[in-house]
């Protein structure tokens, strides 16, 4: 048994509970700065992630049972390339969003950050690994509180206003997935993801129309955190209000319910799901659709910058889920190389819209104080936005790239290249309006900072934004590893006999 | 037995929909802790009703109660606790610096911009 499965849980955990005990300020007793020891366990966490990718892209399973409880009875760990891909970016976003922190000392705004972003790190670690449902509702909930902390951090009347939009929400939605949990468990007995496949596929017909349900419930409550279109209206206002460092983090928040919405719809209703085949397939594609069409057409009606991107979030949701819906492994495989792109580079954005917020004074669309270095932050800029709206030679670009050629063969295609590239216009219109109020609108005579950024402060946001040329340039890798991510998400059979192994385990039988 | 359970399921339910939609927080809580009761119901009849059998998987035994539900019911209680300790502490605090206990942290004024279905002034 390998114990570095659950490394990067309980990294993050004991720093924690760590951070908790130590209090805020450094301890002399100890020799301990909170800050550092808070940077220390993130930067572990990003060789703890490779090595973890490295194993994993050798396309074996690797499971991890605590407690050693057998497969289907236990707390299951599984480690496969998808999940070993998000907990890298996890990693890497979480490096750059302290470090940020840590620089403009948004950190010290509020208290108890530092505890409360290892919760959050914890959590999203748990949920890309967990091997059963109850154990990602388990995971979804550390780090839901954690988020509700985080973006409750530096107080104020609109993050209340936005906080407890968001925290109402979640809750309810974390009802409706208790109810899905407790439909698919009463109706198949299971809740390990592989054992739940094997009797799904299994399941008698007359138990269908239960099992759908629990699908298609699912399905809302991954919708709700990953921002899909009837359901992201919370996102909006949560992430134009949180702090920066926050802000970025959240980026991978909906890459959650993305991961979610991807791991039951090819591994527990995938084609071979007997009465519940295919149940949620067809609502993809509409509701990557309509979604992309909305987050473009809110980036177009933003006057804020912190606002369109949050928007901009929600474009690469709906790009995402297009992906999805194609149901290829072309498809799944361009959605993705995407993935890596959008969540990297939409961090990077959000950390620099800080850096430019601190200069200008705000981020409206209207005259503002003089910046200090705009051509150091708008050539970051003009870079960020380039990939975001998809333009070569820059990442997005590829990834739209691969979609758009995954497509063709497909009878939807009118719709995925007319909704890729039609949003793709709105976003360039957008993201060109802001750049040229930002950066050429005659300045008023008010200077809010003279000091200009050390490279401390705007190394994260530029390291981040540094994704955009390398996934170009390591771009036949990244696709190469992404195919095999998507092949091996697509055989739900290897998952299956890697966590339960030989078919013939002891099965329990409802009375 | 089973008619009651899910009768009651459904009852709390739907004040706890009802209770959601209201435009007050402390209704909103409310029907949030009424929700999360009939889910952990709900969870509870995942395993099915059984009176009287060891929670415990023996061979030869025949009629047990399944134990993994009530982990999930002790789980689910224990972070729906927390949740809505952490939703009220949440909603005082934005009455106290909003100065209004409507959802959207302002009074529906005569422009109605905010549910217009709701009274300004009640109690």
């Amino acid at each position: 048994m390998n114990h570095g499965l659950i490394l990067p849980i309980l990294l993050p955990f004991i720093a924690g509970i760590a951070l908790l005990l130590l209090g805020e300020t450094p301890s002399v007793r100890w020799r301990l700065d909170p800050r550092r020891l808070s940077l220390s366990s993130v930067a572990l966490l990003l060789p703890v992630a490779l090595l973890l990718l490295a194993r994993a892209s050798t396309g074996t399973y690797a499971t991890y049972a605590l407690g050693h409880w057998p497969a289907p009875f236990g707390i299951l760990l599984v480690l496969d390339r998808c999940s070993a891909l998000l907990l890298l970016l996890v990693a890497l976003v979480a490096l750059a969003a302290l470090l940020h922190a840590l620089a403009t000392g948004s950190d010290r705004r509020g208290r108890w950050f530092h505890a409360l972003f290892q919760f959050q790190l914890m959590g999203l670690n748990g949920a890309f690994l967990a091997g059963d449902l109850f154990n990602l509702f388990v995971f979804f909930e550390i780090l839901l509180i954690a988020s509700y902390g985080l973006l409750l951090h530096g107080g104020g009347a609109a993050r209340l206003r936005a906080g407890l939009h968001y925290v109402i929400l979640n809750l309810a939605g974390s009802a409706l997935f208790l109810i899905a949990i407790a439909t698919l468990y009463g109706t198949t007995g299971a809740l390990n993801f592989a054992d739940l496949a094997q009797r799904i596929a299994t399941a008698p017909t007359e138990t269908a129309g239960l099992l759908r349900a629990g699908a298609l419930l699912l399905l809302v409550v991954f919708g709700l955190k990953a921002a899909i279109l009837p359901l992201y209206c919370w996102l909006p206002a949560a992430y134009a209000s949180s702090s920066a460092p926050v802000a970025a983090l959240f980026a991978l928040l909906t890459k959650v319910g993305v991961y979610a919405i991807l791991r039951i719809t090819t591994l527990l209703f995938g084609s071979d799901a007997g009465p519940a085949a295919q149940v949620l397939a067809p609502w993809l594609l509409p509701l990557g659709l309509t979604t992309l069409l909305a987050g473009a057409l809110g980036m177009l009606a933003s006057a804020e910058l912190r606002r369109l991107l949050a928007y901009g979030v929600i474009v690469s949701i709906g790009t995402l889920l297009i992906g999805l819906g194609l149901d290829s492994s072309a498809g799944l495989g361009a959605a993705l190389v995407y993935l890596v792109h959008t969540t990297l580079i939409g961090a990077g954005m959000f950390l620099l819209a800080d850096l430019i917020a601190a200069q200008r004074g705000h981020l409206d669309h209207r005259p503002a104080a003089p910046l200090v270095q705009p051509a150091l932050l708008g050539g970051l800029f003009l870079a960020g936005a380039i990939a975001m709206a998809g333009l070569p030679p820059l990442s997005g670009f590829f990834g739209k790239l691969l979609l758009l050629r995954a497509a063709t063969d497909s009878a939807t295609l009118p719709w995925i290249w007319g909704g890729i590239l039609g949003s793709g216009l709105l976003v360039i219109i957008a993201l060109s309006r802001s750049g040229s109020a930002l950066f050429w609108l005659p300045a008023t005579a008010a200077t809010v900072n003279t000091a200009s950024a050390p490279i401390r402060q705007w190394l994260p946001a530029a390291a981040l934004l540094a994704a955009a040329p390398l996934l170009i340039l390591f771009g036949q890798p990244l696709l190469d590893f992404a195919t095999a991510t998507a092949q091996q998400l697509r055989e739900p059979a290897g998952y299956i006999h890697a966590v339960l192994g030989d078919p013939a385990v002891a099965t329990v039988v409802l009375p | 037995m089973n008619l009651l359970l899910a009768a009651l399921i459904g009852l709390l339910t739907a004040c706890g929909v009802f209770l959601l939609l209201r435009a007050r927080t402390f209704s909103v809580a409310l029907g949030l802790m009424l929700l999360s009761y009939a889910v952990n119901l709900l969870l509870l009849a995942s395993g099915r009703l059984v009176l009287q059998q060891p929670p415990v998987l023996e061979a030869g035994r025949a009629h047990f109660a399944d134990p993994i539900p009530q982990a999930l019911v002790l789980t689910a209680i224990v972070i729906g606790f927390g949740m809505t300790a952490f939703l009220i502490v949440l909603a005082l605090r934005a009455r106290a610096v909003l100065g209004s206990d409507h959802v959207d942290g302002v009074e529906p004024g005569p422009s109605g911009s905010a549910s217009p279905g709701e009274t300004p002034a009640r109690g």
